[in-house]
């Protein structure tokens, strides 16, 4: 007897609002969080507020972001960029695979990462002979190579802050800063 | 705040339904406006002649809270009898070089107790005078000693309360009214909703972000705000305080343990050549041992720095390898090194999450800067403008620039996202939180961990033969980190490096648990002292996550902020004098006498044994010297500065300048702009003339670039993201109605907004969300510019740049450009298309008589060469 009227009295559902109305579909629909098989504690990637954030993922791969309620600072709460950066793990925008653009080339070619990291550190090592200087024009001491600049450094750790400034300045670079100065 | 940080803006909302008053003051109406109490537009750039009126009225109206700013502020110290105000010279103040823009310093000292030196005087044990803005640590300037004169009764006119009562006398409404275009009722409203909310009882604060920042005085800007506060005993008090609200992340993890030119980790100074040539120098400029506070302790700080970075190599027979530093020759700040690329002295360039072809100022100039690489590598998740200026960039349309010409090499390095590693990221409060890694990244995705430390391990197996000196830094490094089985450096050992561990004794190996521990022996290493205790007892503390619904408001075991875990800096001002809490209300860190210890809500930002009535002697030097009435223990005399003895280069008390383009003349003083501003006089640069210069009337509007809630910074995170595309697919430009019919701007139809180094498009926006005002007896129009949009063919929705109308002036402080107050002309329709852009942008530079002089003189007031000084001053 799947009436409604019949499933409105036997759920004790007078007003026709819940279990009785609810469909098949319905019933069987299920959180996509369910299906995750790992879930960690992070934080939101976006502006300084340090929103928690929920990472659901399932077969190594995210499939739901959230805000963690736990979070004292943000309590659950994520804005529409938070609540987007799903779509920072999976967007089809997102690029991969290392690119390679050639001198006076008008496109990208494909490069191995093992090739890439290679060539980037012969070109390092040679700006950074090429520019080095061992003082400056009074003579007073600078050990320190002009031949090549980084920029960048809010948007990821600080663990990776701290070892692009210990490797950069232990190869003599000075040119090294962030968006902190914009 | 509810436009670019609104998760954070919930707690606005909370303190709102609790009766606290929101105020918000901005040239622009945003969702913070529309939630506000009232909201106060103004003209960008303004923003000293309101903060200073501010001032004014407190101390006129004897408004400020007496017992905070005799006991914990520098009121009643006297200073030196050389010192002149702008007042006395017409916009400058005394010490000035018109030669370089500089200033000598030595006439803002503190007047010396005794016959010893001006306190901080060049020659006198230690001094800063010396040093660029950039050379100041995390202590500020030091000072020789603080054995200072103090007049309790603030009525000597050399006291730091009476000049700073006399510099802002002609900051007054009617001053608000005609320069920042606020009315009289405006004006009443906020002062008197400013200080009715402080007190005792009740706290005011402050949020600012780059809105305050982006000026060529920038830094002063929030100097303003820092006096003001101090008046009124809202610092180290809860609710009070002046709140930066940061865009990245990390931004301040970023500024702690810093990628940036001026700094070593824990805001240690980069050395200099020629004043940091030793260790011994380099630790007597950076801090007095005579002067009081925790900074004195540099020493230990420094030694363990290097202790963690050389290691066995780091010795006390070499100085602990001072001399593997690279040393700086001036300031080599991102648009320093911008400059260089175009004079082809730089060969490559990491871009590394950032992207300047659309995020910084002078867009051009940055992608002609890149076009004159050898090679540049950009790390990032997309295809973002900066990788692909080559092919598609707005230089490519213009003819300006050939693909098949430009020599540069590209390599795109894909980066893992905040999901695919572990790490932390430090917001904008200082609190350190740990992010797990949820998946491993994809394809040729690495983390920035990943790459640092195989590009750093190839570069020294290609050097492990070497014999030359210039590489032992590079051999000797400390770099063995333990890898996982993809070969990912564990981040957990690099934090117990920032951390600090001991090197010898019984503990060896151990973690510090405090800054406290590190020693200048070498018997410690630590990455960033500040950071110490992050890994206290080999515990993460930046992973914990006991929930906020179990804890109180302080939150004290959710995540760990620097230092110590301490929640609010300066918190010894949230009691009086005698250690009591001011009210019951506002109670958050006090005197226990049982205990003879502080106590509270949060750890006390203080010695914690050290009774408010102690009076050490104040030439015992160190923390040992803080009396137990000197809050603020990381300034060199232990109080708040509402004059600045060191530390700032344009001036010890900030005076409103007019931004480098301005529509007005200073209606206070002879003098235009900042004088001390840093220029970047080019043919790629040029300025439009200020005020009523000839020529002014071809670029006669304001414009203002700001953020939406949608986007982020230039785009690389936001406009590749459908969803987010979607909420925000177009870069407009908002105008009021009232621009909108004097220009015929259709809404919805476009615009062509220009300025002396670009033109570009933007669908008009009419809206009173943007204000016209009259200033000095003129109406005002102000264009209000997204920066999010770049022009490529990668991201999911384009758009021309705002930025790329900006021309670069900067704060010398701290060499941040001014952005948010600039002069352009609009019309009505779209701009030319490839070479016709650049005729039209060359027409109006034409028709203004521009060249590389205008907008940049540096002074604008006679000078009196025999005299060392301007002549006459504005009546």
């Amino acid at each position: 007897m799947e009436w409604p009227v019949f499933r409105q009295l036997r759920s004790r559902d007078s007003s026709g609002r819940g279990a009785a109305v609810t469909s098949k579909k319905t019933r069987e629909t299920t959180p996509r969080t369910d299906a995750a098989d790992t879930v960690v504690q992070s934080i939101c990637p976006y502006c300084a507020v340090g929103c928690g954030q929920k990472i659901y993922a399932k077969d190594n791969r995210v499939i739901h972001i959230e805000g963690d309620p736990d979070s004292p600072i943000s309590r659950g709460r994520l804005c529409p960029k938070g609540a987007a950066s799903e779509q920072l793990v999976n967007s089809v925008g997102r690029q991969t695979k290392v690119l390679y653009r050639a001198p006076r080339a008008r496109d990208w070619e494909a490069l191995s990462l093992d090739r890439a990291i290679d060539m980037i550190a012969d070109r390092l090592l040679e700006a950074r002979k090429k520019h080095w200087e061992d003082t400056d024009q009074h003579g007073k001491p600078v050990r320190r190579t002009m031949g090549f600049a980084s920029l960048g450094g809010a948007t990821i750790d600080n663990e990776e802050n701290y070892l692009i400034k210990k490797l950069f300045s232990a190869a003599g670079a000075v040119q090294i800063e962030n968006q902190a100065r914009i | 705040m509810a436009e670019c940080h609104p998760v954070g803006f919930q707690w606005v909302t909370e303190a709102k339904q609790r009766g606290a008053r929101v105020i918000h003051v901005d040239p622009r109406f945003t969702r913070t406006s529309a939630v506000a109490d009232r909201h106060i537009p103004l003209r960008a750039g303004s923003d000293i002649v309101l903060l200073g009126a501010l001032i004014n009225y407190v101390l006129t109206h004897g408004l400020w809270f007496k017992e905070y700013v005799r006991a914990y502020t520098n009121a009643a110290t006297i200073i030196s009898e050389d010192y002149q105000d702008p007042e006395d010279l017409n916009g400058l103040f005394s010490g000035y070089n018109p030669e370089d823009g500089s200033y000598d310093k030595s006439s803002w000292s503190y007047q010396a107790a005794g016959n010893k030196k001006k306190v901080g005087e060049p020659g006198a044990e230690s001094e800063g005078d010396a040093a660029e803005p950039h050379e100041f640590g995390a202590g500020g300037p030091p000072l020789s000693h603080s054995n200072v004169i103090r007049d309790e009764s603030l009525q000597d006119p050399r006291c730091v309360f009476q000049l700073l009562k006399r510099h802002y006398e002609r900051y007054t409404p009617e001053m608000v009214e005609r320069t920042c275009g606020i009315s009289a009722d405006d004006f009443a409203y906020l002062a008197e909703s400013v200080t009715q909310n402080s007190g005792r009882e009740r706290t005011t604060a402050f949020t600012y972000a780059v809105g305050w920042t982006q000026h060529a005085q920038g830094a002063q800007f929030i100097r303003t705000a820092a006096i003001l506060q101090l008046l009124l005993g809202n610092m180290g008090r809860p609710g009070g305080g002046i709140i930066a609200l940061r865009g990245h992340a990390t931004i301040q993890g970023s500024t702690d343990i810093p990628t940036l030119f001026n700094l070593l980790p824990g805001y240690l100074p980069m050395p200099e050549a020629g004043q940091h040539d030793t260790l011994d120098e380099y630790l007597d400029t950076i801090r007095s041992k005579k002067q009081k506070g925790f900074w004195t302790n540099a020493d230990a700080y420094t030694v363990s720095l290097l202790k963690a970075w050389w290691g066995d190599a780091a010795k006390k027979d070499n100085n602990f390898a001072y001399d593997y530093l690279p040393k700086l020759t001036g300031a080599h700040g991102t648009y320093q090194t911008v400059e260089r690329m175009l004079r082809d002295e730089l060969d490559g360039y990491f871009l590394i999450g950032q992207n300047p072809a659309v995020g910084s100022a002078n867009g051009k100039m940055q992608r002609m800067g890149m076009s004159r690489l050898k090679w540049l590598v950009v790390r990032d998740f997309s295809l973002i403008e900066s990788a692909t200026w080559w092919k598609d960039g707005p230089e490519i349309e213009s003819g300006e620039l050939r693909s098949e010409d430009i020599e540069t090499e590209v390599f795109f390095m894909p980066a893992a996202n905040h999901t695919e590693k572990a790490g932390s990221f430090t917001q904008t409060q200082r609190l350190v939180q740990w992010r797990h890694q949820a998946v491993t990244p994809p394809d040729d995705a690495q983390s920035e961990l990943h790459f640092f430390h195989e590009l750093g391990k190839r570069i020294r197996e290609r050097l492990a033969d070497s014999q030359d000196w210039r590489d032992r830094p590079l051999l000797d490094l400390t770099w063995d980190y333990p890898t996982d089985e993809h070969g990912e450096p564990e981040a957990e050992a690099v934090l117990a490096e920032i951390n600090g561990f001991h090197v010898t004794g019984p503990d060896k190996g151990e973690p510090l648990s405090t800054f406290n521990d590190m020693r200048s022996d070498g018997s410690t290493a630590g990455g960033c002292w500040i950071y110490t205790g992050i890994y206290a007892e080999r515990v993460n503390q930046a992973a914990r996550r006991k929930p906020g619904q179990e804890q109180d408001e302080t939150a004290a075991e959710w995540a760990w902020a620097w230092p110590a875990n301490r929640r609010l800096l300066y918190n010894r001002a949230s009691a009086d004098p005698q250690g009591r809490p001011w009210s019951e209300r506002k109670k958050y860190v006090w005197w226990d006498a049982e205990q003879q210890r502080w106590t509270g809500k949060d750890v006390p930002d203080f010695p914690v044994d050290r009774a408010p009535d102690a009076r050490p002697d104040p030439d015992a030097g160190g923390p040992e010297a803080l009396a137990g009435d000197d809050p603020f223990i990381m300034q060199a005399d232990g109080k708040g500065w509402l004059f600045a003895p060191h530390g700032m280069v344009d001036g010890p008390m900030p005076t409103h300048y007019e931004p480098p383009e301005s529509p007005i003349d200073n209606p206070l003083y002879g003098q235009q702009s900042n004088p001390s501003r840093i220029r970047f006089p080019r043919e790629d640069n040029l300025l439009a003339p200020s005020a009523l210069q000839p020529g002014s009337e071809i670029y006669p509007h304001v414009f203002t670039t700001y953020r939406l809630t949608e986007h982020h910074t230039a785009g690389g995170m936001s406009r590749f993201l459908p969803y987010l595309a979607e909420l925000q697919p177009e870069m407009f430009c908002e105008v009021s109605p009232e621009f909108a019919e004097e220009i015929g701007l259709e809404a919805y139809g476009w615009a062509t907004i220009i300025s002396p180094r670009s033109a570009i498009e933007a669908r008009v926006f009419v809206t009173e969300r943007m204000t016209s005002l009259t200033i000095a007896g003129r109406r005002v129009h102000q264009v209000g510019l997204p920066y999010h949009w770049g022009v490529g063919s990668e991201a999911v929705v384009e758009g021309d740049a705002a930025n790329d109308l900006l021309g670069l002036s900067l704060d010398p402080n701290v060499h941040i450009q001014g952005s948010k107050a600039a002069q352009c002309a609009v019309r009505p329709g779209r701009r030319p298309r490839g070479p016709d852009l650049l005729r039209l942008v060359e027409d109006l530079r034409h028709q203004a008589g521009l060249t590389v002089e205008t907008g940049n003189a540096r002074l604008t007031v006679p000078w009196n060469a025999s005299e060392g000084q301007p002549k006459g001053k504005k009546s």
